[in-house]
């Protein structure tokens, strides 16, 4: 009988995996954005705000990832929780809002990207690893919201999410404002992922930071590199005869090992 | 690195939320506070969500699951409206809760409070818990923090009490629940609907009533 294909996650093999654990094999692990991810809302736009560094384990496999993804030229999403998730997951839901522009004719608006996210990520009841921070401005003026992975949504002036969230919180609950000028705002983010990179071992590398406006977005990659590798001056570089050689021994290979040729059939 | 284990957790409304009926209306109260695990991801959140125009619900449980159920009903109501053509009642909101709370027990974890007001029975308030059961009452409490005012509550209660004594009734009860709740603080969202609209009103942390504080 054929195994129908009706989509989703398939959990066959989890028993398997069970099993396999239990005699001692070890799985490989996924990669998870650490992370420190913040939005702000100012006078004017969205100020979102991400640090660069992906671990597995602990280990940390890419030391300059991108973690604020394009979803619509007005919109924006960080994303924090498995990389893979945040990925997949932000372009579908970009590649269905260019559809729906197209076919209503219509600018895309913030809280359309919200719903399309928030409704497939409850579908998925929370296996869809995916915390996003969504900024944008459209007709109704700037907003910023955050997803958490089991559906739910806020709308908030100014949020933080991953596991560096709560050293980011820190800073803007000390020093956010409403109203703020565009200088002021970048400058607030900056400061709050920086908070993270340094407070949070999950986060760290670089700042990057993107201004949405209504008169368009600028990038700015690695607005910070607070982190740069630090390369010796000096060269291990010594004369000759500097160490003192007080003997010396020769054995040709041969004498220790037997080399053979092996005819395969 | 090990991820803190509230990252994983899934949002919860804490919560305290309430309604009453007056004559000509209800109030509507409830906290601001949505926890994971231990730390509050949202302490401004706003748990009264409308459904229709004079139809309004407290929502407490899991975050995701009360906002994907209000949505739905909202939209349900909506095409009832338009075939309706005449404004929906509070008991047929109510009643699309009670279809969605009920069928989908097993996978949802919601308590909510509707409430609202239309031209048949004016002011009504519905409690759904978390099986699935829609119980009308002229004042009901719901949430983790509800457990804290039952006879606070049950004292304090006249029936046909005025609107402002129902503002207070409502503002004393809240406070007191979230003063003893973990799960439930910050600010007060208070809601008043009656036949001629809406009105919200926030109270901030800093203006609750105070009490015994020891």
């Amino acid at each position: 009988m054929e195994h129908l294909n009706r989509g989703g996650f398939d959990f066959d093999l989890c028993n398997r995996n069970n099993v396999l654990e239990k005699t001692g094999l070890k799985m490989k692990g996924f990669m998870k954005t650490g992370t420190t991810i913040v939005g702000v809302v100012y006078k004017g736009g969205v100020v979102l705000g991400a640090d660069t560094r992906a671990t597995e384990g602990p280990i940390v496999a890419d030391k300059n990832c991108e973690k604020i993804h394009y979803i619509a030229d007005n919109i924006y999403c960080c994303g924090a929780g498995t990389a893979a998730d945040t990925e997949s997951a932000t372009a579908l839901i970009s590649s269905k809002l260019k559809l729906h522009k197209l076919s209503t004719g219509k600018e895309t608006r913030v809280i359309t990207a919200l719903t399309m996210l928030k409704q497939m990520l409850f579908k998925y009841q929370g296996h869809i690893s995916a915390a996003l921070i969504l900024g944008g401005i459209d007709i109704n003026g700037p907003s910023l919201h955050t997803i958490y992975p089991h559906g739910s949504t806020d709308q908030l002036p100014y949020v933080t999410m991953g596991s560096g969230s709560l050293a980011a919180m820190g800073v803007f609950e000390a020093k956010y404002k409403n109203d703020m000028t565009k200088e002021e705002a970048i400058a607030l983010v900056a400061e709050a992922i920086s908070s993270g990179i340094f407070n949070d071992l999950g986060s760290g590398s670089n700042v990057d930071v993107t201004v949405i406006e209504t008169t368009g977005v600028t990038i700015l990659r690695n607005y910070q590199t607070p982190n740069e590798r630090k390369f010796r001056n000096n060269p291990y570089i010594f004369k000759q005869g500097t160490t003192p050689v007080l003997k010396q021994d020769v054995a040709p290979l041969s004498t220790k090992v037997v080399i053979e040729d092996i005819m395969m059939s | 690195m090990e991820a803190p284990e509230w990252l994983d957790n899934a949002v919860d409304l804490g919560t305290s939320i309430m309604a009453v009926e007056f004559d000509g209306g209800v109030i509507m109260g409830a906290d601001s506070r949505t926890t994971t695990g231990a730390y509050i991801a949202n302490r401004v959140t706003n748990k009264i969500t409308p459904i229709h125009e004079r139809i309004y619900c407290c929502r407490s449980g899991s975050a995701a699951d009360t906002q994907a159920i209000s949505d739905y009903v909202r939209y349900y109501l909506e095409m009832h409206t338009s075939e309706l053509c005449d404004d929906p009642d509070v008991k047929t909101a109510a009643s699309l809760f009670q279809l969605l709370c009920y069928s989908n027990k097993n996978n949802l974890m919601a308590g909510i409070i509707v409430a609202g007001w239309d031209k048949h029975q004016g002011g009504s308030v519905y409690n759904i818990s978390l099986g699935g059961s829609m119980v009308k009452q002229p004042f009901a409490i719901g949430g983790s923090g509800s457990t804290y005012i039952y006879g606070y509550c049950d004292s304090k209660f006249k029936p046909k009490m005025t609107k402002d004594e129902c503002i207070e009734f409502v503002q004393n009860s809240l406070a007191l629940a979230m003063f003893r709740d973990g799960s439930s603080g910050g600010v007060i969202r208070l809601c008043i609907i009656d036949k001629n609209g809406v009105e919200r009103r926030m109270i901030p942390g800093n203006n609750l009533p105070r009490f015994w504080e020891g």
